[in-house]
């Protein structure tokens, strides 16, 4: 790898159910402001342009980058736009990254989003297709199986997901641009709360959000110069990608995240991801999945991870926070979830997570996953340059 | 920089593929695009795709895809919702880090499902140009007529451009044309959408295509004559088309300046013109002489299966360099209406 890559720049919306004042143009517009002000950068300083977002069927436009080209300040200048299911936000950012990395470009700015009140998702993403027999599961349906052989397998008790949904939710709080906040939230209210898709209860499940999430990457010299705050450095980026279904496969522990983490790790030089990590922003869309993924990113062996959130060693105050910023259970906006794990950590190794900022975090993790749990993106951000 | 190489191209033979689904279409393409890369599946650092949901009708396009090419144990893999001439950019670009020596990019598209120039109709600003429902021909056709007022050229130029490129693609057994026409028979054509006739506009095509990249020593070990990619750059144009001058792809010219296809003679040009008047546009936006060879496979007027067709012209150009036919070749993509976004791949015989 020639250059080394920065991430000197981040922005992203207030998320909410229906961001009925701005456009899909608006809606990118304001992220892609907010990282350009925050890397004390002008439209005219970006080379590049990457933009990512789950299915076109979210919002009804097909390939909206051609329409948003103008929006993203891309005209006369090289515009790519990534897909990869709900790990996109991620992927995107790796796309981005591998820009700056093969000394392509100095400065690339790039966007993920999603305006899911412009149609329905669940909807989107059980329509039938021709050739396929339909599933017609949605997300919540797809995964519920795949959690229940979860709590099978590992023994876990029934309320560890309340718990994760507790946690996110109270983090969520802290952070001024999380779409839900409940303040009166309680065990007990989340015990009562409707089942959706058992043993998924509405409470233990993400939003459905309007937003978007951007950010500046730079080269060295790029990244030189004086801002608030100093820049976060790429340690490792990685992505996998296996099949959604065959024969013997672990659809619960999925192999293609066990690589993928493995691979960020070694380059980011972290044998002990409890250890030596600080904080994490990892994808759990649905209350379970925090356990799930703590073993499936090595945080401790397989069938503990339960253990871990009912300890609270993923706590605001434990001792590997998961999601300071609330995470995806609290907003939603699906192509731009994925990005806003990999800004967020980028915001806490340079401290500029302001209420939800996490004390000496100095290496983070973001991760996303998306479509049957089959697809990851992921990177390490440290305070130092590599 | 690396020096990369396409070192095997394969395509589908459109004729064949309407009674097949996409993944159908694209499995056995995969196949030969890998096998004549002399490169073994699990040899292949990186793969990337091009595909569109909407053509599928419905999320995920490439999900199935993956299926196609056997993603176990799991792989480096990306997506680009776009023509996937912008996904073997994106495996050139992983491939300049360093971490890979080669990728595997396909793309596929079955257009025979849907009312295409009406579908593309969603890919436009959905607040203030969808509403008024402009087709793609239609909206292709307003650039046309544009052009010829600006020009001064005719519409027997237009009809010269569709002859001479069903002619080659009837020569061209992967193309869905079969038959050669004249101009004179083109110009006896109905006018579909004003100026533009049925042969000036590109046939419905199911279809996919793959291409294998390889970097330095491992594209010389598998190939004898590599097509090195000497230069690769894109850009786009304002989506506002009356914000546009529609009498020039501007956003070509500076990708092919960018690329320096204007530093050396280009012996072949596989233009993405989906219409006749399009290769026009972009003969100049490239500033390409007049003894390039244009579109000798027949083009997107030969075969059309969107987002492989812009991939097609870089295998297509990338042919006559293994084949010993050409030694500086130039392949082009666009996307989005009036030729928004533009690609450009210029492969030489020699390294550099």
């Amino acid at each position: 790898m020639g250059e080394r890559c920065a991430v000197i720049g981040v922005g992203q919306t207030h998320h909410q159910a229906k961001r009925l004042d701005v456009s899909i143009a608006g809606l990118v517009r304001e992220a892609a402001e907010r990282a350009l002000a925050d890397a004390a950068l002008d439209w005219d300083d970006i080379d590049a342009v990457v933009i990512g977002k789950a299915p076109d069927m979210f919002e009804g436009v097909m390939m909206p980058e051609i329409y948003l080209a103008d929006a993203l300040g891309a005209v006369g200048k090289p515009m790519l736009r990534v897909h990869t299911a709900g790990s996109v936000g991620g992927s995107t950012a790796i796309v981005a990254a591998g820009l700056v990395e093969a000394g392509i470009h100095e400065r690339v700015l790039t966007v993920a989003f999603e305006k899911q009140s412009e149609s329905d998702a669940m909807w989107a993403l059980t329509v039938p297709v021709p050739f396929n027999a339909p599933l017609v599961a949605g997300a919540g349906g797809y995964f519920a199986p795949l959690i229940r052989a979860y709590m099978h397998r590992s023994g876990a008790p029934d309320h560890i997901g309340l718990l994760v949904a507790l946690k996110d939710r109270a983090n969520a709080l802290r952070n001024p641009y999380a779409h839900l906040h409940d303040p009166d939230l309680t065990l007990e209210s989340a015990r009562e709360s409707p089942m959706l898709w058992d043993p998924l209860r509405y409470v233990e499940t993400c939003p459905s959000s309007d937003g978007a999430c951007a950010m500046v990457l730079a080269g060295e010299r790029g990244a030189a110069g004086t801002r608030a705050h100093p820049p976060a450095w790429v340690h490792g980026l990685a992505w996998r990608s296996e099949p959604t279904m065959f024969a013997g496969r672990d659809q619960v522990n999925p192999r293609a995240g066990r690589d993928c983490a493995a691979d960020v790790y070694a380059q980011a030089g972290v044998s002990d991801p409890r250890a030596d990590l600080d904080c994490a922003e990892v994808y759990v869309p649905f209350s379970w999945y925090e356990p799930m993924w703590l073993e499936n990113l090595g945080f401790c062996a397989e069938g503990e991870g339960w253990q871990l959130t009912e300890k609270g060693a993923t706590a605001f105050d434990g001792d590997i926070p998961w999601n300071p910023s609330g995470g995806v259970l609290s907003s939603n906006p699906i192509g731009a979830s994925g990005m806003l794990r990999f800004a967020e950590v980028a915001l806490q190794v340079r401290g500029a997570a302001g209420e939800h900022q996490v004390d000496g975090v100095r290496l983070a993790l973001g991760h996303a996953y998306g479509g049957g749990s089959q697809f990851f993106s992921m990177w390490v951000v440290g305070a130092e340059k590599p | 920089m690396r020096d990369v190489a396409v070192v095997a191209f394969a395509q589908s033979s459109a004729p064949a593929e309407q009674r097949r689904n996409d993944v159908e279409i694209l499995m056995p393409v995969v196949q030969d695009a890998v096998e004549r890369s002399g490169l073994g599946h699990d040899e292949i650092g990186f793969t990337c795709s091009g595909s569109n949901d909407y053509l599928v009708g419905g999320p995920f396009s490439f999900v199935g895809a993956l299926d196609a090419v056997g993603a176990w144990p799991p792989i480096r893999e990306s997506h680009v919702e776009m023509d996937a001439a912008w996904a073997l950019y994106e495996a050139w670009v992983q491939i300049q880090k360093g971490v890979v020596d080669s990728a595997l990019v396909y793309g596929f598209g079955k257009t025979s499902m849907s009312d295409l120039a009406k579908l593309m109709t969603l890919q436009l600003d959905p607040y203030y140009l969808v509403p008024l429902w402009p087709d793609a021909d239609t909206l292709a056709a307003l650039q046309a007529r544009a052009y010829l007022d600006a020009t001064g050229r005719t519409e027997r130029d237009l009809a010269a451009v569709a002859a001479r490129s069903r002619t080659a693609a009837a020569a061209n057994p992967n193309a869905v044309v079969t038959e050669a026409v004249t101009v004179d028979d083109v110009l006896s054509e109905a006018v579909t959408a004003p100026p533009l006739r049925r042969s000036e506009c590109a046939p419905i095509t199911d279809g996919a295509a793959a291409v294998v990249l390889a970097a330095e020593d491992v594209a010389r070990s598998v190939c004898t004559r590599p097509a090195w990619i000497s230069a690769l750059d894109h850009r786009t144009d304002t989506h506002a088309l009356g914000a546009r001058d529609l009498t020039r792809a501007t956003s070509a010219a500076i990708a092919a300046e960018a690329a320096g296809v204007g530093s050396g003679p280009v012996d072949v040009a596989e233009l993405h013109a989906s219409y006749a008047h399009e290769e026009l546009l972009l003969r100049d936006a490239l500033g390409l002489r007049e003894d390039t060879d244009v579109n000798p496979s027949g083009g997107a007027l030969g075969a059309n299966p969107v987002m492989a067709t812009g991939l097609i012209r870089i295998g297509e150009a990338a042919r006559r360099v293994h084949d010993g036919d050409a030694s500086r070749v130039v392949a082009h993509a666009t996307q989005g209406p009036c030729l928004q976004q533009n690609l450009v791949c210029v492969m030489e015989s020699g390294g550099r």
